[in-house]
């Protein structure tokens, strides 16, 4: 196929074809960048938990009336020993945080006491001997807390916290050697020290802002149940396959411990699915919509393309005619249109392609997204240019059609 | 004559009914998807006071020194001792502080079991800074505040629920074993975002029943339930402890009238801070800062980057539907050059075909606005998809949107439409005549 003249008879109808191409590279830069976003926020949705999340939920349980603290810390363990005699449960364990929860208590962790700036910053768990198991995460090393390291007090009077279980890449990214058991570190913010005893498999951290992704895997697990809150959260495994039922139960079996317990009806009990759902629902929601812009998009402009070689071939009639006549076969006609749409589809993805990266290098800048990989350019190109040659078919195929008794017609 | 045209527009839609629906549609989609995003961009971006947002500042005190604060930045909150003398100094028209507070009470209807409920403790210079809208009562006078009186105001809602909508004014209220005596009822009062409270919180999420006497909630030892930001050793035990330590947790606000004013009220945060320096509690040279309304949402990143990059897709989004639109608007003009020529040659003049040509785009506009409308009131029941309950639940179509829509869609068309007309305009009479 010969480009010259197809070069020549673009210039003849430059309006037309700069809108193309402009439309082209207008669609790629969003759609390369739109795949880029679904990818990044899909990413980011299947980092793991580390908890076992089938089968478990969580209660959060308001406390009403004035329970004074050693009221409360009883009750608590009433509430729980209630919870694991439930033939549905297998365990439970009370939490002031848990991966995936977007709030709870963070602290700087440091080596030495006198330490000024932060090693790294953790998830402070507050939990019991039956966190580990209630969450399905096993230990790597160590041991697990014992019933009698569990502290019940409120946040102000703690003095310290002998004894932690941190988590895997903690421990990896505080002693590179690997040899984080028994050493000692600094978790509480007054200046005491804690054996680690204890290392768990992966733990996600309960911060969910993309502030805190350096530290999404650093976790610390302290004996701590703590009080003065108003409020506690109970994490509940049911055994394989009676989650509804333990969901069921555990509301009604505290009940009957006490009637003074709120469990909002919004979210007081929510399975761990839904807890996931909702950490990362601006996350779907972000690439549900970038997902429905990119393929309207994509249609917007296959239309757009149809539309206007329809015309072109409408207003070439007498020239197809006239090249017919002069023995062009059907297939040369079909083919020069396809190759017009090719370089203009080229052209368009030139452009396209710089534009894309402008606009990724503005949303590194202004929201922190990492930069736009060589592949979604390249694999967003060759969609467009297979877009292109689809739709430019049909009226292609209209016009290596036109017959070529058409150039002794007048219109 | 425009009316003739606008007629002759419409006939043309149906003359090509694949090449209209095909531009209808681009601007339909295209309005409907900037429309949804910008109703979300506009509930939160909004100015939550727009009368007073540049009288209300928060002054911020640098209480934890270059070491502990927030990027060289003061904590947005102040701790117990800053934010007591701040109210002593009364170097402002008026001050108040804020902070969270969980309560439990027992309902009107209930058969005995008590709720939780959350409000906030405050002073009496909240209800006239914010202006808040009163349905019995009023707030309390500012010299209860000194009494340190167990005055509270209830809101609409919360009366309802517990007082089923009554005057409760003058009436007692049993809050966590404690009275309070109820002195007045808001309206429904809900600024979005709350700008007030928006430290720590996202500003959407679920308002407060009620207002506590700050000092009151304070000799009861009521705990704070909202943001408590604390630095280095956490050493206090107990409650008097607490607020002489470096936690951070209750909410400034003061109103200044004039440029002046502000100026004036900044340099006395720095004499206070400096005069803290000079004492020994700070060990660094002052550092404050004194943000309005919308500098203070802004530096709270109150509006969610979801939001602001869902508005910017769906407006480049638009914008290739509008060059899709001069494409196909091209085509169908230009398909019509004999036509033009024949009216051309009648004597028509270039400036006649112009305006007829623009006057056919806005009618595509027109009928692009009204699809762009269907699918904005269908798309708006989308947002929750999209965004979580509490900023979904702000988005709606109100009259404004439903203007905007068609002007976005008529005016946008139109502009599109310059070119083609420009060139449908220069068709020349006699080279069209010639050729057919």
């Amino acid at each position: 196929m010969q480009i010259k003249p197809i070069l020549a008879a673009m210039r003849r109808h430059k309006a037309g074809t700069i809108l193309i191409g402009f439309q082209i590279a207008l669609t790629l830069a969003i759609v390369c960048n739109a795949l880029f976003i679904i990818h990044e926020r899909m990413t980011r949705v299947s980092r793991p938990s580390g908890v076992n999340e089938k089968n478990l939920f969580v209660i959060t349980n308001d406390w009403v009336g004035n329970l004074s603290d050693p009221q409360t810390a009883a009750q608590i363990r009433a509430d729980l020993d209630a919870l694991r005699q439930l033939g549905s449960v297998e365990d439970a364990t009370a939490m002031n945080s848990f991966p995936l929860h977007g709030s709870g208590w963070d602290n700087y962790i440091r080596m030495k006491p006198d330490q000024i700036h932060m090693t790294t910053d953790s998830s402070i768990y507050m939990s019991d001997d039956h966190t580990l198991d209630t969450l399905g995460v096993k230990l790597v090393a160590g041991r697990n807390f014992t019933p009698n390291e569990i502290q019940a007090l409120p946040i102000q009077q703690m003095t310290s916290w002998p004894v932690i279980i941190v988590s895997k890449d903690l421990a990896k990214l505080l002693f590179p050697k690997g040899d984080a058991l028994g050493k000692q570190i600094y978790v509480t913010n007054n200046y005491t020290s804690s054996t680690i005893i204890g290392i768990s498999d992966t733990l996600q951290s309960h911060m969910m802002d993309n502030d805190s992704n350096a530290y999404a895997y650093n976790a610390v697990l302290v004996p701590m149940r703590e009080l003065g809150t108003g409020y506690v959260q109970y994490l509940v495994r049911a055994r394989p396959g009676q989650l509804e039922a333990a969901m069921r139960d555990a509301p009604k079996a505290l009940v009957a411990q006490s009637r003074m317990r709120i469990f909002e009806a919004r979210d007081g009990v929510m399975t761990f699915a839904q807890v996931r759902a909702k950490a990362y629902e601006r996350d779907y929601g972000m690439a549900i919509l970038m997902g429905i812009v990119s393929v309207v998009l994509l249609a917007i402009t296959a239309a757009g393309i149809v539309g206007l070689t329809s015309f072109w071939v409408g207003q070439r009639r007498r020239q197809i005619g006239v090249r017919r006549a002069l023995g062009a076969t059907q297939r040369d006609i079909l083919s020069y249109f396809m190759t017009e749409n090719m370089l203009i589809g080229l052209g368009g993805i030139v452009v396209g392609t710089l534009l894309a990266l402008g606009i990724n290098l503005w949303m590194v800048t202004h929201y922190g997204v990492a930069h736009l990989s060589g592949s979604y350019l390249l694999v967003a190109a060759i969609a467009l240019l297979v877009l292109g040659q689809g739709a430019v078919f049909a009226p292609a195929l209209r016009a290596a059609r036109v017959p070529p008794i058409e150039v002794t017609r007048t219109v | 004559m425009l009316t003739y045209y606008f007629q002759l527009g419409l006939r043309s839609l149906k003359r090509n009914p694949m090449l209209t629906a095909l531009m209808v549609m681009a601007i339909g989609f295209g309005v409907a998807a900037s429309m949804i995003t910008y109703s979300v961009f506009r509930a939160v971006s909004g100015d939550p006071i727009p009368d007073k947002s540049e009288q209300l500042f928060v002054p911020q005190v640098d209480s934890w020194g270059p070491q502990y604060n927030e990027k060289g930045e003061p904590p947005g909150g102040l701790n117990y001792v800053d934010a007591m003398a701040l109210m002593k100094a009364h170097q402002a028209s008026r001050m108040t502080l804020i902070y969270q507070v969980m309560l439990s009470a027992l309902p009107h209807d209930a058969n005995s079991v008590p709720v939780p409920t959350q409000g906030l403790a405050t002073t009496a210079d909240f209800f006239t800074m914010f202006n808040v809208p009163f349905l019995y009562g009023t707030g309390w006078n500012p010299t209860e505040d000194d009494n340190r009186a167990a005055d509270i105001v209830l809101t609409k809602e919360f009366n309802q629920r517990m007082f089923g909508g009554a005057n409760s004014v003058g009436k007692s209220i049993t809050l966590s074993g404690h009275d309070y005596r109820i002195v007045g009822v808001t309206q429904h009062w809900d600024p979005a975002p709350r700008f007030y409270d928006v430290w720590g919180e996202s500003g959407f999420d679920d308002p407060p029943d009620f207002y506590l006497l700050l000092n009151r909630a304070l000799d009861l030892k009521v705990d704070n339930a909202g943001r408590n930001s604390c630095r280095g050793t956490l050493s206090y035990n107990g409650w008097d402890e607490f607020l002489q330590s470096n936690c951070v947790w209750l909410m400034p606000w003061v109103e200044l009238d004039t440029a002046s004013d502000v100026a004036r009220y900044r340099r006395f945060l720095e004499s206070y801070s400096t005069d803290q320096q000079r004492v020994g509690r700070f060990g660094w040279t002052p550092n404050v800062r004194l943000p309005d309304v919308m500098k203070w949402l802004d530096v709270q990143h109150v509006v969610p980057p979801e939001s602001r990059i869902s508005l910017i897709v769906a407006m480049c989004f638009f914008v290739i539907c509008l060059v899709n639109t001069i494409g196909l608007l091209l085509a169908k003009f230009l398909r019509r050059a004999g036509e033009i020529g024949v009216r051309r040659a009648l004597g028509a003049t270039r400036h006649e075909i112009y305006a007829q040509y623009l006057v056919e785009a806005a009618a595509v506009g027109l009928a692009g606005g009204v699809l762009g409308l269907l699918l904005t009131i269908a798309g708006m029941s989308g947002v929750g998809l999209l965004f979580e309950p509490d900023i979904a639940r702000l988005a709606h179509v109100d009259m404004s949107l439903i203007g905007l829509t068609f002007a976005v869609a008529i005016f946008a068309t139109v502009a599109a439409a310059f070119y083609p007309a420009w060139r449908a305009a220069q068709v020349q009479p006699a080279w069209q005549l010639k050729s057919n």
